[in-house]
């Protein structure tokens, strides 16, 4: 699973995403890679009745929302120039700002704004059909494995 | 004259329903597939393992989001059980006839940190939450999940809930 220095964009985006579209929680979930590169990501999950977690209103569940954020911001990670696959999410702390329309595809953003030598720092969004007002804003911190370059 | 305290059984029974209507109504903790085992009102949250919880299959480890969903039903059933439990003991509402519509409303998650100790190993994994605060309006929870050691922790958490309206 390491890849190379030499290894380029597009490669690792192809193995980033045959990577997170086969991890069996983000599958179960129907998570699907839609942008991937330079310290960003966006993935999706539909909406399904699977996921509700009020039975009142058919809203879908806050952990389902967290566990695309949580995917999403370890996508960014692993998109980072710096970093190398996979990456675990060491926190990630979630505001939840209003329901998400029940039947809306669910889209998580997540920017991965700087990496040190063992830690990639996210922030991330995550959006129903309409994209101008946030369902959900996340931060998190994720281990990383450095790109070494061989002396 | 003092009244006969009621039979175990009957309130058992009742306990059971009340949580049983609560779990059976949020599809979501079928799709985790996460139990809940009663001891009065104390209650322990369990993951049954299942492949599709993991996240990166290479290790194998639990996914985050797995995790983190797992916290979460955890939190907001202990609120909730704990707002029904009132209820029904108090015989304000029947056990017997508790339906999506007649049950407390749900608390709705105001923000939720999950702290990531250890990777969740493919097993079976453990939670119980405890209510910090609770006053009408919001209440603070933290949750603790573990696997094979109740000692070491494998995840913690804690959120903010917004409480539903009370009459």
């Amino acid at each position: 699973m390491r890849t190379t220095s030499q290894t380029t964009a597009s490669g690792k985006g192809a193995i980033a995403r045959q990577f997170i579209e086969a991890l069996p929680f983000s599958k179960a979930l129907q998570m699907r890679l839609d942008e991937f590169g330079d310290g960003l990501a966006v993935i999706s999950m539909p909406y399904d009745t699977r996921l509700v977690g009020d039975p009142r209103t058919n809203v879908i569940h806050g952990g389902a929302v967290s566990a695309l954020m949580d995917t999403c911001g370890g996508a960014a990670v692993m998109g980072h120039p710096d970093a190398v696959l996979p990456t675990a999410t060491i926190d990630l702390r979630i505001d939840y700002m209003r329901p998400a329309t029940p039947g809306d595809r669910i889209t998580a953003r997540a920017h991965c704004y700087h990496v040190t030598r063992s830690v990639a720092f996210v922030r991330a969004e995550a959006f129903d059909a309409d994209d101008t007002r946030p369902v959900a804003a996340a931060t998190g911190a994720f281990t990383v494995t450095r790109n070494e370059v061989a002396p | 004259m003092r009244q006969a305290p009621e039979p175990v059984h009957v309130i058992k029974e009742r306990r059971d329903k009340a949580l049983a209507a609560l779990v059976e109504g949020v599809p979501y903790i079928r799709t985790l597939g996460v139990s809940f085992d009663r001891r009065g009102d104390e209650l322990t949250a369990v993951l049954n393992y299942d492949e599709k919880l993991i996240g990166n299959p290479m290790l194998p480890a639990l996914h985050g989001g797995a995790t983190a969903s797992f916290l979460e039903v955890c939190a907001i059933m202990e609120l909730s059980f704990h707002l029904l439990w009132d209820e029904v003991e108090s015989g304000r509402l029947d056990a017997d006839s508790l339906t999506p519509d007649t049950l407390p409303r749900l608390p709705k998650t105001i923000d939720f940190t999950v702290d990531y100790l250890r990777s969740g190993l493919p097993r079976d994994a453990y939670a119980r939450a405890r209510v910090n605060r609770s006053g009408r309006r919001y209440a603070s929870v933290h949750v603790e999940a573990w696997q094979d050691n109740r000692e070491r922790l494998f995840a913690q958490a804690t959120g903010h809930f917004l409480m539903p309206e009370r009459p």
